[in-house]
Order: structure tokens, then C-alpha cells, then sequence
């Protein structure tokens, strides 16, 4: 039987969320930003998925009909659900953005308190 | 060495290092084209985990829809390499400084093992199709309803941000 230490998962989804951080820090360009944080989100989903499959292994060692774990699983569905509504709203507010001020820079919003 | 365990770690070098690249290009189309690289290794670890109604929908709604509105947007605005704005370097070691701290953190909090994944084929079936939708219409079905709001009001104001404003109220 092949066994798959939950940790590998944990390192990967840590290491995954900590590049998106380091983008979301690093990079000016909103977009870029952007897409770090669906990298964030998506680092969470992978962990989700993998804590899903270690519940289910603990709980199918004694009961083999169980079910347990499908609902992490409907969660990261749920998450995927609301990150395509927000990556819609938050596109179509950096092109807003952009035909106002004519740049994707961040650096350049301070000029929304005037 | 199990064929999981090859699978997994090279799923998990490509992950890491497509993902080093979203950050790290200069030209914006190509961390777009990086990100789709991470979902589709994302997408795979899904699959090793058996869990394959969330690798499809990973595929078609990451890699398919919200990649090609990012690669549109990118498109739409021309950007490119040479209008990219750069921080400056003492703001990115600083960024990669606390990034790297805060990864250092979590891995010594989280070290310890907890459990183990089984990757044996046919043991773990809740992530097929057929047990998700059952618990999703019925257990679920509240939270999918209001999802279709979510995604109701979403389209509105998308469409409301996107929309030519008059041209008085523009200074």
C-alpha cells in the first residue's frame, strides 16, 4: 500500500502561498498581483483537498462505506465559485482603472484621494 | 519508487517552479502563460489524489475561463515587457526578506506529521462525480442557490463597472 506523508502537501501549499505573497509584495502591476493571489487561493485548495483525502483514509479504516471528507472537497468547489465571480468584478475594476488613469500601476491609485 | 510518488514530486517541482516564474517574468503574458502551467501541475496533483471531479473543474473554470479573461485583459491593455513597472531593489529583498520568513514560520509550526494520504486507486471514491453531486443537491443545495446569486450580482457589476462612463463625469 502506498502511503503519502500529509506533510509533502503542507510544504508544497506553504511554499506555493508564500510565492504568491512574495508576488503580490514584489510586483507593481496590478494584474500580476492579481494573479498571485488566485495562486494563493489555489495553494489553500490544494491543502484542502489533500487534508479531504487524509480524513477520508483515517475514517475509511473503519467503516469502508463511509463518505467522509466529501465536504472539503464541495468547499474547494465553493471557493472556485466565488474566486470566477471575483476575478470578474476585480478584471473589470483594473480596466476601469486603466481607462482612467491610463496605467496598471499601483503606484499610481494614491491619485484616487484627490 | 511508486509511480504516485514519481508523479508527485515532479507535479510538485513543476508547480514550484512555474510559479517562480509568475513572479519572476518581466512580460505579463508570459506569467499568464506560467499560471496556467501551475494550474494544469495543480490539476494533476488533483488527479493523483483521486479527486477528479475538482481536476476537471479546476481545468475548464482556472485554466480555460479566468486564464483567458486575465490573457484578454493583458491583450486589451497591450502591455508588454518594456511598460512594465519595476520596484525598486531594496523593495524586493525586503518583500522576498519577509516572504521567506513567513514560509520559515509556517514549516517550523506545521513540521510535525499529522497523517498520511493513501494514493491507492478505488479506496477513496468521494471525489468522483457521482458522491459530490449527490451531497451537493441535497445537503448543499442552499449554499449552490445562493452561489447562483453570487454569480448574478457578480455579472452586474461587472457590467456596470465595465460600462463608457458619460464624458462630463470624466475629469
Amino acid at each position: 500500500m502506498q502511503v503519502m506523508p500529509i506533510n509533502y502537501y503542507i510544504f508544497l501549499s506553504v511554499a506555493l502561498f508564500t510565492i504568491g505573497i512574495v508576488g503580490v509584495l514584489t510586483r507593481r502591476n496590478a494584474i500580476i498581483i492579481f494573479m498571485c493571489i488566485e495562486l494563493m487561493l489555489n495553494a489553500v485548495n490544494v491543502l484542502l483537498v489533500a487534508f479531504s483525502k487524509m480524513h477520508h483514509v483515517a475514517a475509511f479504516a473503519l467503516d469502508s462505506s463511509t463518505t467522509a471528507g466529501t465536504e472539503a472537497q464541495l468547499f474547494v468547489f465553493f471557493i472556485m465559485v466565488v474566486a470566477a465571480a471575483e476575478v470578474t468584478v476585480g478584471l473589470a475594476i483594473i480596466v476601469m482603472l486603466y481607462r482612467n488613469i491610463h496605467a496598471v500601476d499601483i503606484n499610481f491609485l494614491n491619485r484616487l484621494k484627490h | 519508487m511508486h509511480i504516485n510518488e514519481i508523479l508527485f514530486w515532479f507535479l510538485t517541482a513543476l508547480a514550484l517552479f512555474s510559479a517562480m516564474m509568475v513572479v519572476f517574468s518581466k512580460n505579463p503574458v508570459h506569467s499568464v502563460l506560467w499560471l496556467i502551467m501551475v494550474f494544469i501541475s495543480i490539476t494533476g496533483h488533483y488527479i493523483i489524489m483521486n479527486a477528479q471531479f475538482l481536476a476537471i473543474v479546476n481545468m475548464i473554470v482556472y485554466a480555460g475561463a479566468i486564464m483567458v479573461l486575465f490573457l484578454f485583459v493583458i491583450m486589451f491593455m497591450n502591455l508588454n515587457a518594456e511598460s512594465e513597472p519595476q520596484k525598486s531593489k531594496w523593495m524586493k529583498f525586503a518583500a522576498v526578506l519577509s516572504g521567506g520568513s513567513l514560509m520559515l514560520i509556517l514549516i517550523a509550526a506545521l513540521k510535525d506529521n499529522v497523517g498520511f494520504i493513501s494514493s491507492v486507486h478505488g479506496e477513496g471514491s468521494i471525489g468522483l462525480i457521482k458522491n459530490l453531486g449527490k451531497v451537493l443537491f441535497t445537503e448543499y443545495v442552499v449554499p449552490f442557490e445562493i452561489s447562483s446569486i453570487l454569480f448574478l450580482s457578480a455579472m452586474v457589476g461587472a457590467v456596470v463597472l465595465g460600462k463608457k462612463e458619460p464624458s462630463n463625469t470624466v475629469s
